[in-house]
């Protein structure tokens, strides 16, 4: 009998056992990520277990650090919330005196790489350390209870951003930590979902695999937070880039003016010119990722601020250079 | 042979980290301790010292670089002052609770507001509970011998704490005095290579650390800092034991000078030691039973000593530069609170002076022993006094 070789390395090094929540997303990053890095150490330095992780202070550092359990099947440390990039950097030094081959993944959740980490992130960027720093976006502080971060989508309930007579929730643009890696003119940095796991495995693996630093921001859903449904985690996910919420792209050595914009999937139309995208036409109205988000409920009793959101999306696009079409759902 | 240099104190602790061979140093510039990156830098430019120098974005990153470094297994150092570490508070407890034997060089400095770059300190002793070991230089000598020492007993299994050697802003960072660097030879003989066997991040050996503990498990990992604070104490004796054997400078966790029939005996800290002394000579020379005490290790705090001390005087002046609001200062505390059971005690007096770098000069240590033998006398005198207070612009 034929034996499909599976598609990624059935290694595991985030172990079952952890505390996660039931449809946690970021916890499907963990598992996949890991596996993807232990892949591209295997490619690079000839040794899959060739690695470290730092991890911020957050949710997913609490689930799965539990003294005297671990859920990590690598050497693992955590530090506090701000600093696990700069913890990182310590890492990555001592490795080299200890002339280690190998490489420092580095996981923060949105609050600590956005907000209270951005310096330390930004310390670790501009040093150029020999790590890939990956932010596991679930656009709150989630472990704290659900408190908004500046990565908070316009329009969001969280429990500091209540909707109410004065307020629509969330009342910012969120903040789009990929940019600001990407200004620090590194080798790689990456966006993606949780929605597409072959997405994300080669996109870490290839942030794995330069030489240098490398970022990649992943929206992971929090079913907990963002009171979806358990079983839509990753389809909600893989929404926000159907619907245009999402944008997926690369950009190598800071280099803005060559993004490569992914097409996005759920049947978008992709303008091309000289083989850059240059307009997305999405066919699914962003209503449909929305609506599956308790977070996002109150909005539906004010249309206008789902345009304010659409027009919000549709700026971020301009930035990267892409002129989007968002359909409003059919009345 | 060790060769004699004339140095200031902040070159002094650059040398010292140069012998020590740390394999990672994360530092950021702060005055009055910049010279001891600057000149690490040097020595790492110049090959003399083989050794990764992070140049980080801040002290908050600084030690947390430490962490990591230490935590991967190498022996890591770095260098601050007031609001740098200040600014490292919460790692600093971190190290402790992970047991990370770093080492930091700190140039003692006054705290803002208002901003202030000169000595008190404050800075150090504000850390005093996060369980750093704590070591204070009187001279440039001391500040290299220290460091060497703190090192030795931070990596001490019985110990794995890790270790911080104050030396004063300007007084010390900034005034040049000959100093004795010893043989690297020496040095590496008794230092030792560092070879972690609890903190490593080594994919062979995959190991967590800096977990979450519930309530079951948080008040152990707390009590083991207790205990190795505790046990650092009889560490601390050995290696300084073993330094004066090997290099022929004795320390101790206390000096006593000239406390034999001293009716008060004057206890500080830091380069203010040197300045007590000279006094304590002149007032002998004037038949006045007075001595000296310094404090070298502050913590752990050396109450053993401490009583043994109070044993021979009537008055315990204390004299530092560091203020506990609404208590006195933290030495004066740290005193009480060791003879506090004791059948019989001599009277304890608080002196708080030269706070942000202001001269402690004879005539407010005439002060100080004019309030002292009031005590002496029966009189009563206030618990807590600023010496040198100008209440005029008050």
């Amino acid at each position: 009998m034929a034996v499909r070789k599976p598609p990624i390395t059935t290694r595991e090094y985030w172990a079952p056992g952890h505390a996660a929540c039931a449809g946690c997303g970021p916890a499907i990053l963990m598992k996949l990520a890991t596996k993807a890095f232990s892949e591209a150490m295997e490619e690079k330095y000839g040794d899959p277990n060739a690695f470290a992780i730092a991890h911020a202070t957050g949710c997913m550092e609490v689930v799965s650090a539990v003294f005297p359990y671990t859920a990590w099947k690598a050497p693992w440390i955590h530090v506090a919330f701000e600093n696990a990039a700069a913890a990182a950097s310590g890492v990555d030094a001592a490795w080299k005196k200890l002339g280690r081959k190998g490489k420092i993944l580095v996981f923060g959740g949105d609050g600590g790489t956005a907000d209270i980490g951005l310096q330390a992130l930004s310390g670790m960027l501009e040093r150029r350390h020999n790590a890939v720093y990956i932010m596991y976006d679930n656009e709150a502080y989630m472990n704290t209870g659900i408190q908004r971060s500046s990565s908070t989508p316009y329009g969001a309930w969280t429990t500091t951003s209540p909707p109410g007579k004065y307020s629509i929730g969330e009342d910012k643009p969120k903040k789009w930590v990929a940019l600001i890696a990407a200004a620090h003119q590194i080798p790689y940095v990456a966006t993606a979902t949780i929605g597409n796991a072959f997405d994300v495995i080669t996109k870490v693996k290839k942030a794995a695999k330069v030489d240098g630093p490398a970022f990649i921001q992943v929206l992971a859903t929090c079913p907990t937070g963002w009171k979806s449904p358990l079983e839509k985690t990753v389809e909600i996910a893989r929404l926000a880039a159907e619907t245009g919420v999402w944008p997926l792209f690369e950009i190598e050595n800071g280099d803005f003016h060559n993004i490569k914009i992914q097409p996005p999937g759920g049947g978008a139309k992709v303008k091309r010119e000289g083989g850059r995208v240059v307009a997305i036409e999405f066919k699914k109205p962003i209503e449909e990722y929305l609506k599956l988000q308790g977070r996002f409920k109150h909005l539906f009793r004010k249309p206008e601020a789902i345009d304010q959101l659409r027009e919000q999306i549709k700026a971020m696009w301009k930035v990267l250079g892409v002129e989007v079409t968002l359909p409003k759902p059919e009345e | 042979m060790p060769v004699r240099k004339v140095m200031k104190a902040n070159e002094a602790a650059a040398w010292a980290a140069k012998l020590a061979k740390p394999k990672v140093i994360a530092a950021f510039p702060i005055t009055p301790s910049t010279l001891v990156p600057e000149k690490i830098s040097e020595f790492v430019a110049n090959g003399e010292l083989d050794a990764e120098f992070i140049k980080v974005e801040s002290e908050h990153s600084a030690i947390s670089a430490c962490v990591g470094a230490s935590a991967a297994g190498v022996r890591t150092f770095t260098a601050t002052a007031s609001q740098g570490l200040a600014l490292m508070h919460e790692v600093l407890f971190i190290a402790a609770g992970m047991r990370l034997p770093i080492v930091i060089a700190v140039g003692n400095r006054a705290l803002s507001a208002p901003i202030n770059i000169w000595n008190d300190w404050q800075d150090s002793i504000s850390e005093r509970d996060t369980g750093w070991l704590q070591f204070y230089a009187e001279n440039n000598q001391e500040a290299l011998d220290l460091i060497l020492a703190a090192f030795k007993v931070a990596e001490d299994e019985r110990v794995l704490l890790p270790a911080m050697v104050g030396f004063d802003a300007f007084i010390l960072t900034h005034t040049v005095e000959p100093v004795e660097i010893p043989d690297q030879e020496a040095v590496d003989e008794f230092l030792g290579e560092y070879e972690p066997k609890h903190a490593y991040l080594d994919p062979s050996r995959p190991i967590t650390q800096g977990t979450l503990a519930f309530p079951a498990h948080y008040m152990e990992a707390r009590y083991t800092v207790w205990e190795a604070n505790e046990n650092a104490r009889k560490v601390i004796d050995e290696v300084f034991a073993e330094f004066e054997k090997k290099f022929g400078r004795k320390y101790s966790k206390i000096e006593e000078y000239r406390t034999d029939d001293a009716d008060i005996i004057l206890i500080t800290m830091g380069s203010l030691a040197g300045t007590v002394k000279e006094y304590v000579d002149a007032l002998r020379e004037k038949g006045v039973k007075v001595g000296a005490a310094k404090i070298t290790v502050y913590r752990p705090f050396p109450m053993d000593e401490i009583r043994e001390i109070a044993g021979k005087a009537k008055v315990l002046a204390i004299l530092e530069k560091d203020v506990t609001f609404s208590v006195g200062g933290a030495l004066f505390q740290d005193v009480s609170r060791t003879l506090i059971n004791e059948e019989e005690k001599p009277k304890v007096i608080d002196f708080i002076l030269g706070l942000g770098g202001r001269d402690v000069t004879f005539e407010n240590l005439d002060e100080v022993l004019s309030i002292s033998k009031k005590a002496l006398d029966g009189e009563k005198v206030d618990e807590v006094n600023w010496i040198g207070l100008r209440k005029e612009i008050l």
